[in-house]
């Protein structure tokens, strides 16, 4: 049920400005796949690039291909909110609908989407709060605000959240930037779980969190401010954390800049 | 001594002197009464007698006995504070004057009369000198007028908002934006002229509670665009973009998620519409042209309004009708009041708690 996805010369810009130039990369199905690099390299552009969100700013738009097991995302007649039914998203900062309680912020998907069955809509809450490691903590106020949750608790929902639509790839953007260590680890736990039927790529500050969770990691860098960002390395996990290919890899690795 | 106890402070060290005087309670207590007492006295040997010149003095007074007596005990930045906090409440105190003021004169005035029988008689066959009568037919045509001005304002109104932030980039935007804000200042004789002239004379359409509720939609929707619009701005993008990341089309999250989250904001909005025109006098005078017996209709024949009412029974020299015309508005004070309650109450209900 998970996906291969293909970018292969992708450029992205927010009006006249190019925030990532040429990035070429392969993401295997059921894999975990981290983003590094400095700040404003634009690892979050070229994620919001693979659900077709980055194109939701106004001027914001993207050159290049993304294929998703070879069909492009950016084909034509290709419609985002069938790409987005496909590419699940969880944001950095957790954002819970605030009108909705727990329940229906878990299948806010799909009731929005015009799925009614009762019996159907509560089998789902529960195996999503389940899959989210969330069910324990909240099976007793399922009516109550998901806003009233704590950050962690709330990532998590929102992480149940994007899986009860049946996504076939999970994006997350720094997941856990907002969250204390053991929210944190709940949620890398999480993955590790997720990983066995969804492609996951995750954007992470934490390289001890990249080195955990994923086995391949993809290195953007950028030359100074004002230029494009670009992919530096990607290749195995172990591979930039040992025995990096370029030297701006080993640099940021090894905290020497960014 | 235990082991947790911190170590003196090596001698010789400052000391770091964290309290401070205070002022005390009876000291101020003393300041108010000098600053009454002393205004009293100003009040007896000169000519001044306002009643609320006499607060301000006593206000003014106490503000700088308080702020001298700070500046001696506590220094400089509280009495700063003191003098600050004092103006901030007097300022509270003088704004809720006047309201008070209005309700107390409204209420005094207007429940001499205000009885089931005022509430469900009109004025059809009451003469000028006659103590009877109601405001039942002012009570429906107002109903009925604010109601279908209602139902055409508040959509049309929640619509063009919707636009302005959802979907208006570029030029359009800017003109709708500029037209909302020409109607915000229209006066609301205008709005009434123009129906008069364009609907009724124009078009030959009569008299009716309809072409009034036609002039109070043009003051409504300005005011229902404006408070929908930056209530709906207020909804953060984070949750647009996570109903867009779950697939959901664009019509749908404004529909499910944007206004639902700003719906709180938008009822109070509304409802400041529905209580401003609701007491709007000049459109209807032009358009309903006030009547005496009881109109259901408001698509066929005049009908009366409270406000009209109002008008025209506080422009007689009778005693009886003034009562009648503070019954009335008191009504409408309560009417509005209602309402507001109701939506509010309607609002809550669509929270999760
Ligand atoms: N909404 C936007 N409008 C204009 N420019 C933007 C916008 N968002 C990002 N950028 C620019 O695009 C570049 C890449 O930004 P991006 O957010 O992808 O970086 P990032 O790698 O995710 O950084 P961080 O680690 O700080 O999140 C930056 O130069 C940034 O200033
Ligand atoms: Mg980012």
């Amino acid at each position: 049920m998970a996906t291969r996805i293909e970018i292969s010369g992708l450029t992205a810009y927010y009006g006249k400005f190019k925030a990532v130039a040429d990035v070429n990369l392969t993401i295997e199905p059921k894999s975990v796949t981290a983003f590094i690099g400095p700040s404003g390299c634009g690892k979050s552009t070229v994620l919001r690039t693979l659900n077709r969100m980055h194109e939701v700013l106004p001027g914001a738009r993207v050159e290049g291909k993304v294929l998703l097991d070879g069909e492009d995302l950016y084909g034509p007649g290709v419609d985002p909110v069938n790409v987005r039914r496909n590419v699940g998203m969880v944001f950095q900062r957790p954002n819970p609908f605030p009108t909705m309680s727990i329940y229906e912020n878990v299948i806010a998907g799909l009731k929005l989407n015009g799925v009614r069955k009762k019996s159907l809509l509560d089998e789902r809450v529960e195996e999503s709060l389940k899959g989210a490691n969330l069910w324990d903590e909240v099976k007793d106020r399922l009516n109550r605000p998901g806003a009233g949750l704590s950050g962690g608790q709330q990532q998590r929902l929102c992480i149940a959240r994007a899986i009860a639509v049946e996504p076939q790839v999970l994006l997350m953007d720094e997941p856990c930037s907002a969250l204390d260590p053991i929210s944190t680890l709940a949620i890398e736990d999480l993955i590790q779980k997720l990983r066995s039927s969804y492609t996951i790529v995750i954007v992470t500050h934490n390289m001890q969190q990249a080195s955990r969770v994923s086995e391949t990691t993809a290195f953007f860098s950028l030359e100074k401010t004002g230029d494009p960002g670009r992919l530096v390395e990607y290749s195995t996990t172990s591979q930039i954390f040992s025995n990096p290919k370029e030297k701006r890899t080993e640099d940021y690795i090894s905290g020497r800049f960014g | 001594m235990t082991a947790t106890t911190m170590p003196a402070a090596p001698a010789g060290h400052q000391s770091l002197n964290l309290r401070g005087q205070t002022l005390r309670t009876p000291v101020l207590g003393a300041i108010a009464v000098g600053a009454v007492a002393l205004t009293a006295l100003l009040y007896l040997v000169t000519s001044i007698h306002s009643r609320i010149q006499f607060v301000l003095i006593v206000l003014l007074l106490f503000s700088i006995g308080q702020t001298v007596a700070s500046v001696l005990v506590e220094g400089a930045r509280r009495a700063r504070d003191r003098l600050v906090t004092t103006l901030v409440y007097g300022s509270f105190l003088l704004a809720l004057i006047p309201l008070v003021a209005v309700l107390v004169a409204v209420i005094e005035r207007g429940a001499k009369r205000l009885d089931m029988d005022f509430l469900t008689h009109s004025m059809r066959g009451i003469g000028a000198r006659d103590a009877g009568g109601g405001i039942y037919h002012a009570i429906i045509g107002t109903l009925e007028q604010v109601g279908l001005a209602s139902l055409m304002a508040v959509p049309f109104g929640l619509l063009v908002a919707v636009y302005l932030v959802e979907y208006g980039t570029g030029r359009i935007s800017r003109v709708i934006s500029f037209f909302v804000d020409v109607l915000t200042g229209l006066p609301s004789i205008i709005a009434g002229l123009f129906v008069l002239g364009f609907w009724i004379l124009a078009l030959g359409q009569p008299f009716t509670g309809f072409a009034g509720s036609l002039a109070l939609t043009i003051l409504m929707v300005p005011v229902v665009v404006r408070s929908a619009e930056e209530m709906l701005k207020l909804v953060p993008d984070e949750l647009r973009e996570a109903s867009y990341a779950l697939g959901v089309a664009r019509w749908r999250t404004i529909l499910k998620i944007v206004v639902p989250t700003a719906l709180p904001g938008i009822v109070t909005g509304v409802m400041l519409a529905v209580a401003r025109v609701a007491g709007e006098t000049a459109p209807l005078l032009l358009t309903v042209f006030g009547d005496n017996s009881i109109n259901m209709n408001p698509f066929d024949g005049e009908q009366s309004a409270l406000p009209l009412y109002i008008y025209s029974q506080a422009g007689q020299p009778q005693q009886v009708a003034i009562d009648r015309a503070w019954a009335a508005a008191l009504t409408l004070i309560i009417i509005i009041m209602l309402l507001n309650l109701i939506a509010r109450f309607v609002a809550s209900r669509a929270k999760v708690k």
